[in-house]
């Protein structure tokens, strides 16, 4: 099969993920979308690895899901604590610098 | 058709249509096994792109770690969070899902006219020593350095982490048995300062969802939890009720 049939589905997740952070309010959901969609671009890097036959897409891909586990780590602290001061998870709600 | 193709064309749409799934969900723990499910395909793909130590590692790291800690902060936070849907931005929706259409389209349009110039190669060759050696061959070569430093921010992540989670003491004062009697007497009515009614004890049934019965045959509220009042947890005391006695009201009076 011709893998850049990978990268048509690639494309797809990731806009799917890009409109998921758009439109939803619940924080937690919204980094599950930004999630999705760097794991959508970790496999364009593998596709290519397979593509050009050569490893360094995986090295590539690896080091985007250990950098994703610190964001997701880093990032849902921070949910907390905004949860714990505000009461709510809601994107919308942390608009302090807008009143 | 080939495996790999059968594989790609019954996975990719159900995919697409889970991370789709995704977005409507109200509930975020719902979001949340479907995008589990998406990551398991994903690592499924990555095994049949020939990257067996990554799909091992997808499936360790994402549904594994990362989607545990997603679920154990979503029970942190209250399952029940779920989302408004009011636009707090006119027309964000329709604007958003037509730029994601738009750009997805033009990707696929970029894609498909690419011209790599070549067929695929495959990755017999790089893999001939074993996958893993292959990935190590690189991190401890010439990735050494970025590898060092991604060590260095999985530390300080942690480290982050730790201490924005960090809450020196709950808010909420502690009460003593000392401070509740006495807020029991000093209240509104002495009428349960003596603790309120257990649950019902009858011949046949023993539970904490069954009410007491009063002396007149009405069931008693006081002696069931709030928690199962909110629940509507609480089992019908009909037929432990005896007739015929004389009704008295709330001040005792028959």
């Amino acid at each position: 099969m011709n893998p850049t049939n990978y990268l048509y589905l690639s494309a797809i997740l990731f806009s799917i993920g890009a409109v998921g952070v758009i439109v939803r309010k619940n924080a937690i959901v919204v980094f599950m979308c930004i999630e999705l969609m760097l794991n959508a671009a970790n496999l364009a890097f593998v596709t290519f690895a397979k593509i050009n036959g050569n490893l360094e897409g995986q090295v590539m891909a690896f080091f985007t899901m250990v950098v994703a586990a610190c964001e997701v780590v880093v990032g849902l602290a921070i949910i907390v604590t905004i949860f714990r001061s505000r009461r709510s998870a809601s994107v919308d709600d942390a608009s302090l610098l807008n009143r | 058709m080939s495996g790999e193709s059968a594989l790609f064309w019954v996975l990719a749409p159900l995919a697409v249509l889970a991370s789709v799934a995704m977005l409507f969900m109200k509930k975020a723990v719902h979001s949340a096994i479907l995008l589990a499910w998406v990551m398991i395909t994903l690592a499924i793909f990555y095994i049949a792109l020939e990257a067996p130590f990554l799909g091992i590692v997808q499936i360790v790291v994402y549904t594994g770690a990362v989607m545990m800690l997603f679920l154990f902060i979503l029970m942190l936070v209250g399952v029940d969070s779920s989302d408004s849907l009011v636009e707090k931005i006119k027309g964000i929706r329709s604007v958003a899902i037509f730029t994601a259409l738009a750009f997805s389209l033009t990707l696929i349009t970029f894609i498909a006219r690419a011209e790599l110039g070549r067929p695929s190669v495959g990755l017999e060759e790089a893999n001939s020593g074993g996958n893993v050696e292959g990935l190590a061959q690189y991190l401890f070569s010439d990735y050494v350095w970025a590898f060092e430093v991604i060590s260095a921010l999985l530390i300080t992540a942690a480290l982050g982490a730790m201490v924005l989670a960090h809450s020196e003491k709950s808010d909420v004062a502690r009460t003593s048995q000392k401070s509740r009697s006495i807020a029991r007497f000093r209240g509104k009515s002495i009428a349960t300062a003596a603790g309120l009614p257990g649950s019902g004890v009858y011949a046949r049934n023993n539970a904490l969802d069954l009410p007491a019965l009063l002396p007149d045959g009405k069931p008693s509220d006081l002696s069931i939890a709030e928690v199962l009042h909110r629940r509507g947890d609480v089992a019908e005391s009909k037929s432990y009720e005896l007739e015929g006695l004389p009704k008295i009201d709330d001040e005792g009076n028959k």
